[in-house]
């Protein structure tokens, strides 16, 4: 009795197994396939839940960081992809090869936001040549008084993102003039409530993560005033400074890439994208990052309806450029 | 030297006076009840750290422990986020893993101690098996990655995961397969062999019989293994933000089976859970407690199924 039972079970997996691999796996599944960063999936996660509840199309999101995201891009396998920098001129290339084209949506900003304990009553606000001093390559400095001799004798304790991450390219490009050009001997992490955790944990802490995760812990963190290169005047990161401009250079544009072969004129994703734009203002601000202004919304999607591919970063990421340049230069 | 060595160890087995022997007993217990203490300590420190982590995290995810937790999809709305997609995603991927290695598995297993010749070939199997049980994950995910993705063409799907999660699974219950048949008795083999049984007869009505405990044991190990994995599953491409269910395995058409939901994009919990954890806002990090609590809960469950299955199995063993 007892063997028979066995019997039938490996007879009815092996039928199973059978079946699994016959089966026609090039099926046509209609699904909205988006990948990339991790700090634009916020964002569009938000878009993809209302998006599929009013219209009832499937939309996936995945995180794979903005590289990652970009390789599956470039091979045809996604049809959006976000990212936290502008695609680099490798990933360029990496789709020409295999002719994928893209339309480059800038959809909101992030500010990178510079944090301090909350014991920390020196540190208000730094210069660019400051944070210079302390984050460039073979920097030295060990203590807060090494950088400005009005600042104690405190010993100072580094917090920043892992090298593979959107936030140390740009941050790394606006203070040190270089992306991924940085001192190495800090406490790495990727996830950023690690930083969160360190930075109110040590009274000489500093680190720099993304707007949101401040705002989330502002009972813990200070966050430290930026002056720009060649001002005087020290601001603050907040969704005015940053709309307005003044929060300078550590404010970034965060991008969809929209597949622009074949992605552009399926009625699915256009809706999509179309819905992304109009909803923008709202949600963005929804998951606390910092919407566009609404003349800079109006511009991408005058950029959207036209359909002209290409980036007008041109693979290098630069620092503090205007969206309306921005597009002025694709559109060229 | 040589015959002191050989007295000394003659007045251990054989004290000559009944003092002796009583010094003897007295050492030994004391040494059984150091023994004893210590063993004690560290599993009452092991069971501690675990339920102190468990306790911790059902306490941070309380709020989220309903019914609801279970029913909605993940959303950016921390409250109303839950666990639908991907409950469903890890069961099904179970399932595929459980499909594929566990048939293959034994069948190794079997093979390779009641079939295989004893040559240089089999020893380099035997060694091999046994490394892959000790591979990281990470190296499942990208041959995974290379073999079913872009060989196969199978795609970033729910079959993709399934055949990795049972890759990794596969090694396990083979030299668990291998250990409880090697945990039968040469006898009964003799006895069946001796009224005439086949050799098929043999490892069919006896040896599977006998090592199906063992057996069961090593096959829900490793599912709870595989359940809690998330490096390989994230190479093959598991995504985080899908709001719908694969299509249903059970149509209400002819053939009534679909096999549809084995192309479906997935995600699973252990993702879910990192997902949550790594975003700003407090709330999902009680999402993300909840959801820890729910992966514990459940290989908890797979194990202690594990356990009773053995203690039910072993009893209706008559030798």
């Amino acid at each position: 009795m007892k063997s028979n039972k066995i019997n039938n079970l490996g007879l009815a997996a092996l039928v199973a197994s059978t079946f699994t691999f016959s089966y026609n796996i090039n099926a046509e599944v209609k699904t909205i396939a988006i990948d990339g960063s991790s700090t634009v999936y916020p964002i569009t996660e938000a878009v993809a839940e209302d998006f599929q509840k009013k219209t009832g199309t499937k939309v996936t999101v995945g995180v794979s960081g903005t590289g990652g995201g970009f390789k599956k891009f470039c091979r045809g396998e996604t049809m959006i992809s976000n990212a936290s920098r502008p695609i680099s001129k490798k990933e360029m290339d990496m789709c020409a090869e295999s002719g994928i084209t893209y339309i480059e949506l800038p959809i909101a900003y992030d500010a990178l936001t510079l944090v301090t304990n909350k014991g920390n009553d020196w540190a208000k606000s730094m210069t660019v040549a400051e944070l210079n001093k302390i984050w460039d390559s073979g920097s030295s400095v060990k203590n807060w008084k090494d950088v400005n001799p009005a600042w104690p004798n405190q010993p100072m304790k580094l917090f920043g993102p892992g090298a593979d991450s959107g936030t140390f390219d740009y941050f790394t490009e606006a203070i040190n003039g270089r992306a991924k050009k940085s001192r190495s001997d800090y406490t790495a992490s990727e996830d950023d409530n690690v930083l969160v955790t360190g930075v109110s944990g040590d009274k000489g802490g500093l680190g720099y993560f993304g707007l949101a995760y401040y705002l989330e812990n502002k009972d813990k963190l200070n966050a430290v005033a930026v002056v720009a290169k060649g001002k005087t005047e020290a601001v603050l990161p907040s969704e005015t400074t940053v709309m307005d401009g003044t929060y300078q250079p550590l404010a970034r544009p965060l991008f969809i890439y929209v597949n622009g072969t074949k992605g552009a004129f399926d009625k699915d994703v256009k809706a999509f994208v179309e819905y992304y734009i109009a909803n923008a203002p709202k949600l963005v601000k929804e998951v606390k990052y910092v919407p566009l202004n609404t003349s800079e919304y109006a511009a991408v999607n005058k950029h959207w309806q036209g359909k002209k591919a290409g980036s007008g970063f041109n693979g290098t990421a630069e620092v503090g450029l205007k969206i309306e340049d921005l597009i002025k230069r694709i559109k060229d | 030297m040589e015959q002191n060595k050989v007295d000394a160890e003659h007045s251990l087995i054989k004290p000559q006076t009944l003092e002796e022997v009583r010094t003897m007993i007295r050492t030994h217990k004391r040494n059984d009840f150091i023994f004893s203490s210590i063993g004690l300590l560290t599993i009452t420190f092991a069971l501690l750290t675990l339920l102190i982590l468990f306790v911790d995290l059902v306490m941070d995810g309380y709020p989220k422990l309903n019914y609801q937790f279970f029913t909605d999809f993940p959303s950016r709305r921390a409250a109303n986020a839950g666990i639908l997609s991907a409950w469903v995603g890890s069961s099904l991927i179970m399932l595929v893993t459980f499909i594929t290695a566990v048939p293959m598995g034994v069948a190794a297993g079997v093979y390779l101690e009641e079939y295989a010749p004893k040559n240089w070939f089999t020893d380099i199997v035997e060694i091999n098996v046994t490394n892959l049980a000790g591979v990281p994950s990470i190296i499942y995910g990208l041959l995974a990655l290379g073999l079913f993705v872009y060989t196969f063409h199978l795609g970033q799907t729910i079959v993709t995961a399934g055949l990795t999660l049972g890759l990794l699974m596969l090694p396990i219950v083979i030299v668990s397969t291998r250990e409880a048949i090697r945990s039968i008795p040469v006898a009964i083999r003799e006895a069946a062999y001796a009224v005439g049984a086949t050799k098929w007869q043999v490892v069919l009505h006896h040896v599977i019989q006998y090592s199906f405990g063992g057996i069961l044991t090593g096959i829900i190990i490793g599912m709870a293994r595989a359940l809690g994995e998330t490096a390989p599953i994230i190479t093959v491409g598991a995504l985080t933000f899908i709001a719908f269910l694969p299509p249903a395995p059970v149509t209400s058409v002819a053939p009534f089976i679909s096999f549809e939901w084995l192309q479906s994009g997935f995600t699973v919990l252990p993702i879910q859970m990192f997902s949550w954890l790594s975003r700003p806002e407090h709330a999902f990090h009680i999402n993300a407690a909840a959801a820890g609590a729910v992966i514990i809960m459940l290989t908890l469950v797979m194990n202690g199924t594990a356990i009773w299955l053995r203690y039910r199995i072993r009893k209706n063993i008559k030798w």
